[in-house]
């Protein structure tokens, strides 16, 4: 909503001195947020109101020129050249005389021009800063001032416009009327009502043939009829500017007039063309089928939820939000139907939304009007077309009206108190209630409260208890710490995100979140088989981009994205990951939408939160280039496939759960080098070096890695035991096994830990070897062994002992031997 | 070599005059102070203290002594020897420390190589801001409470009081999900973690819920579709205005500094009446210290407890809910959301782990 300060003015005595800043203030302090202030350029220099006394019309000139003679109040007129047509002699316009400097640093001087002196120029709109409009000058109506009276105050070039952002609770602020009422409260001065009018009582026959078919959706709807417009009168300049000032176009005066009642007092209005209405106007529900032409030239399909304004010739306007095509105001219009009705709200904001047709009246509507304001705004209507028009008012207004008496609310005098935690005496809640409009009647501590018309949004206690405070000022809320009780500080599940977090940013890795929204195309560059189960993705119905309407059901591709974003920018090693949900989509049950007055049966509550897909926590790495950087100490290590499961091991240390490994075939891994992470028999995801054709079709280097891992598949971590640490010497013991290719490490490792016993603290392999010193196909494994007791000084033969019992089974189930 | 019963003969224990005894010792620590390094030390040792050495061979000539002189003798030749063991140690000792000391200038290196070996990784500033605004209220005693990102509409909007055909509702943009009976969104907010937690918590209720929220708006260097808001909500009896005024105040000096504190400005949600939007006072923003518009709050709307079966004449609540890359952009001068959303590890790593 935009507000011009000098509008306002004519309804809130503004104190002397009140600056842009303290309106500013005092808006914020109400609740109305200032989103922007618009002043106009600045104009220096002689600008005056001319008189035009002749016009000559140049020819002989590539395009049509006037040398005109105006009066600008000094002793001689004026020669002035002009390109514009749109005036004529006596039209009373805008003359920058030489010295002026319109906006934009526009010298005027007097020159030669088309073989004339041109001793100053005609203005626009556009050249004052004061709006769009360069199709011709600005013709001002009668403003009843002479020639040469400075222009500035008549186009009101100082005035400010304050532009306000309002809640949707606020509609009445969508009109100065509210506007006033807001500013004469918060600044406790004087001001006016421009909706406290009564209307003329007209008689006659009735101005039209209405009949309201759902009055539960237009509980009033009022009409006048208005005959002798005279269709070329302009609208006058002061309305035009305010208009313009709104942000809304002129028209015409009949659609000017409409929206300037509008922005006055918050009723969106209709003017229809009396001679192109047949019949009698039903308000109606639209029949299936049926299509309506609207204003903005669409044709629409109408939906048996919308409401329509009809005549005998079918629909002649979506109710509330458009009107039709055939009863347009035109040219030649001079009788016509002023209609202005109070809607239902939400059934506007559904047909808004239906037709995508936001609008001005819709806007207010869908925030509910006051619907006192219909006949008010008839009778504004119709003074201001019979001022500037000459229309008058035939026969005697329609108005039928279904409203139910509003109820009052019953407010406990001490609730805002207690809400606010400030001490609000009865008689200030009671002022604060009627500043805003409302009637307070009761006596004690039980107050009846009712709303005023405009304020639909009031229908709690509590609303009720937010104008108190409001008005009473948010700033005098002490600040006071609530005692909390004691909490359980973070689950154990919080602590492990934050830790794997931790661990993997000291690790070296970069934390970067993606966006979570997927295409196909992303899913293909992984090379997902067509019945991967991530191929499933729950769909957004308006995606921002329609390539990627799906949501992750992996952190890859955003990851691979972010690796990719950062090699395009210049860098060669990059480590980075994600942690956060992804979004399964292989299971679908519609959540139900239960009513709010109570709380949900547990069954309904129990159905509606199934409903929602569970979306585990992934952890995912990708790394490419070097994942130790070349230096003065050597050469760079480059990451490998080894540098993903090492990562997934160090996520897992973490949680405190131990991960095994084994080889395996997965989308988008190398076949070769994927490993399948395990927590017991339970996989919990895959590490490994990407396949080399989803590095190519995601372009990036080739053998970059990735590791991805369900965190919340990973089992709750048992309490630590301390084991007992052994204070008697170890035992060290070498030994390099040769086997076959075939046989994983893990198993090897796995079946020597078995076979070694309880006498072995720890085993490391220290070197793999394969080449021309062992057989072909056979690789060697290098280990070290650690034995100790934990009770004695082991002996040599003990140790001995049991080294040689693993060796044994180790040679037994991979036919292993050692290498001499 | 004498035997015992032998006579006496000076001249044969000659090596055992006082003379003899110290000369010896003379030429040991002559030769001892010329070794240069403790290879001479070592290459001049057995001269002097090994097996044939003066001092060593004078005292087998003890026994050559009658009884009565070989006291004294004795005496003599242990203070030799002892004179000789001293010299070698104080003269081993001296070329001990001047080898260490040459050694360890050998060994120098230049300190100030890098060894950048081990890549510096981050966390996300999102993260590690949310995780101090979570341990601003776990110290107070809230619980961090958690919901999905895509959630029931009903929890998203309707049981907040934002009905179906309510502007409110058109104006948070949402993403809807397919299919249109499917009832789930992207949450909007993180707001319906408040209804989530009041539908399984009985009062009293103290939670902040920090968490990923979506709006259908086009990246550019102030707004992204996908941000991150922190939620506090608590219900309990006899909660006021006053005392959310004093959490935020609270959060405010924890993340602000110690002049830091909030202003309110009448505003309007659904879920609560009466409402605000705050700002925080910045004292060290970067243009001077100012008011920062942070977030939105209010006393929960009894609509609310009502739908989520709690007696709103029993108990009140307060919520409040605020923007982590707002907060980021204005605590750490970051000038362009794309900055925050696009992964950039230049970004990232400057904030290190803990931020």
């Amino acid at each position: 909503m935009r507000v011009p300060i000098g509008w306002l003015a004519e309804y809130v005595d503004l104190p002397a001195g009140t600056s842009v800043e303290d309106l500013d203030t005092a808006f914020v302090r109400l609740g109305l947020e200032v989103e922007e202030v618009h002043r106009t350029p600045e104009t220096t220099g002689p600008l005056v109101l001319g008189r035009v006394l002749e016009i000559e019309e140049l020819t002989g000139f590539k395009k049509p020129i006037r040398y005109c003679q105006v009066e600008v109040g000094e002793e001689a007129p004026r020669g002035i050249v002009c390109g514009a047509r749109n005036f004529a002699v006596d039209d009373l316009v805008v003359v920058a005389l030489p010295g002026a400097v319109l906006p934009g640093g526009f010298e005027i001087a007097a020159r030669t021009t088309y073989d004339h002196v041109s001793d100053g120029m005609i203005c626009s709109v556009r050249e004052l800063g004061i709006g769009e409009d360069h199709a011709g000058i600005l013709v001002l109506g009668d403003v009843g001032l002479p020639p040469g009276t400075p222009a500035a105050g008549v186009l009101g070039l100082d005035d400010v416009v304050i532009e306000l952002n309002v809640t949707p609770d606020r509609g009445y602020c969508l009109a100065m009327r509210g506007i006033a009422r807001e500013i004469g409260t918060g600044l406790a001065v004087d001001w006016r009502d421009p909706g406290s009018v009564t209307p003329p009582a007209w008689s006659g026959e009735a101005a039209w043939q209405v009949q309201v078919a759902d009055p539960s959706r237009c509980d009033r709807f009022s009409m006048i009829a208005m005959e002798g417009l005279d269709p070329t009168a302009p609208s006058p300049w002061w309305m035009r500017r305010r208009l313009t000032q709104s942000g809304i176009r002129s028209i015409s005066l009949p659609v000017d007039v409409t929206n300037y009642v509008m922005l006055e007092l918050g009723q969106p209005m209709h003017a229809f063309d009396r001679d192109a209405v047949r019949g009698p106007i039903v308000v109606r529900p639209a029949a299936p089928g049926e299509r309506v032409t609207t204003l903005d030239g669409a044709d629409r399909a109408l939906d048996p939820d919308d409401l329509l304004i009809s005549d005998d010739s079918g629909p002649i306007g979506l109710a509330g939000v458009m009107g039709g095509a055939t009863t347009e105001i035109g040219d030649g219009t001079t009788s016509v139907l002023l209609e202005a009705a109070h809607w239902e709200p939400t059934g506007i904001a559904r047909t808004v939304r239906r037709h995508k047709l936001p609008s001005e009246a819709a806007k207010r509507f869908e925030r509910g009007t006051d619907p006192e304001m219909t006949m008010v705004a008839l009778a504004r209507a119709a003074a201001l077309l019979a001022e500037h028009g000459g229309a008058r008012v035939v026969g005697s207004p329609v108005d039928p009206d279904t409203r139910d008496p509003r109820p009052a609310i019953p407010l406990h005098a001490g609730r805002p108190a207690r809400i606010a935690g400030v001490a609000y005496p009865p008689s200030q809640v009671v002022e604060a209630l009627s500043a805003v409009g409302a009637s307070v009647d009761g006596d004690g501590d039980l107050l009846q409260v009712t709303p005023p018309s405009w304020r639909p949004d009031l229908t709690d206690p509590a609303d009720l208890v937010e104008e108190v405070v409001r008005l009473a000022g948010y700033d005098d809320i002490p600040s006071v710490l609530p005692n909390v009780p004691p909490g359980r500080g973070l689950t154990d599940r919080q602590r492990s995100r934050r830790s794997i977090g931790r661990a993997l940013a000291e690790a070296g890795y970069v934390e970067a979140p993606a966006y979570p929204f997927v295409g196909t195309a992303a899913l293909d560059a992984l090379g997902l088989p067509d019945n991967d189960v991530r191929r499933q993705v729950v769909v957004v119905r308006n995606p921002l981009s329609e390539e990627e309407p799906g949501l992750r059901t992996t952190l890859l591709p955003g990851l691979l994205a972010t690796l990719a974003r950062n090699l395009s920018r210049g860098q060669r090693d990059v480590a980075v990951f994600e942690h956060g949900a992804v979004f399964p989509g292989d299971r679908r049950t519609p959540a139900p939408i239960p009513g709010v007055d109570t709380r949900p049966d547990d069954e309904t509550l129990a159905a509606l939160l199934d409903a929602v897909p569970a979306q585990p926590w992934h952890v995912a790495v990708a790394l490419t280039g070097n994942r130790e950087p070349r230096g003065w100490w050597g050469p760079g290590r480059p990451a490998d496939w080894a540098d993903a499961v090492e990562a997934a091991r160090v996520v897992a240390a973490t949680a405190g759960v131990e991960l095994t490994v084994r080889a395996a075939d997965r989308a988008p891994w190398h076949p070769g080098r994927c490993a399948e992470l395990l927590v017991g028999e339970q996989v919990v995801g895959y590490a490994g070096e990407l396949h080399p054709r989803v590095c190519a079709a995601l372009e990036l280097p080739a053998r970059s890695c990735a590791m991805e891992l369900d965190v919340d598949a990973l089992p709750a971590a048992p309490i630590p035991v301390g084991p007992p640490v052994s204070s008697f010497p170890p035992v060290h013991m070498d030994a390099a096994l040769v086997v076959h290719q075939r046989h994983a490490e893990a198993d090897v490792r796995k079946y020597l830990i078995e076979g070694a016993g309880e006498l072995l603290e720890s085993l490391r392999l220290f070197d793999v070897y394969a080449g021309a010193q062992v057989l072909e196909g056979h690789r060697s494994l290098a280990y070290s062994f650690t034995f100790r007791a934990s009770d004695r000084t082991l002996t040599g033969d003990e140790a001995k002992e049991a080294f040689d019992r693993a060796i044994a089974i180790v040679g037994e189930f991979f036919d292993a031997a050692l290498r001499g | 070599m004498s035997g015992a019963n032998d006579p006496y003969d000076p001249k044969q224990v000659a090596a055992l005059s006082p003379e003899a005894l110290d000369a010896a010792v003379a030429a040991a620590r002559d030769a001892f102070a010329g070794a240069a390094d403790l290879a001479g030390l070592a290459a001049v040792r057995p001269a002097h203290l090994g097996d044939r050495a003066p001092v060593l061979l004078a005292r087998r000539e003890l026994g050559a002594l009658p009884p009565a002189a070989r006291a004294d003798a004795g005496k003599r030749v242990n203070a030799a020897r002892v004179a000789v063991t001293e010299a070698y140690d104080a003269r081993l000792a001296v070329l001990e420390v001047e080898r260490d000391a040459r050694a360890l200038a050998e060994e120098r290196v230049d300190v100030t190589l890098p060894w950048d070996r081990t890549p510096r990784g981050a966390r996300h500033p999102l993260t590690t801001l949310t995780d101090r605004i979570a341990d601003v209220f776990v110290a107070m005693g809230y619980e961090v409470a958690e919901g999905p990102e895509l959630e029931a509409e009903w929890l998203n909007f309707d049981a907040l009081n934002i009905s179906t055909d309510h502007p409110a509702r058109s104006m948070m943009d949402t993403f809807f999900v397919a299919p249109e009976d499917s009832g789930l969104v992207l949450r909007t907010h993180t707001s319906p973690v408040q209804a989530r937690t009041m539908l399984e918590r009985r009062p009293p209720i103290y939670v902040i819920a920090p968490g990923r929220v979506y709006r259908t708006d086009e990246l550019d260097a102030t707004h992204t579709p996908v941000f991150h808001q922190v939620e506090g909500l608590a219900v309990d009896r006899g909660l006021t205005m006053a005392h959310l005024r004093g959490t935020l105040d609270h959060l405010a000096r924890q993340l602000f500094g110690a002049d830091a504190t909030t202003r309110w400005r009448p505003s309007y949600f659904p879920f609560t009446e009466p409402s605000a939007e705050f700002d925080v006072w910045f004292p060290e923003h970067r243009d001077g210290p100012r008011w920062v518009e942070w977030g939105g709050c209010g006393m929960v709307n009894p609509r609310v407890l009502t739908a989520c079966g709690i007696d709103p004449e029993e108990y009140t609540g307060f919520a409040f809910g605020c923007g982590i890359e707002r907060a980021l952009q204005f605590r750490h001068e970051v000038g362009d959301m794309r900055d925050i959303v696009e992964g950039d590890v230049r970004f990232t790593r400057a904030f290190g782990v803990e931020q």
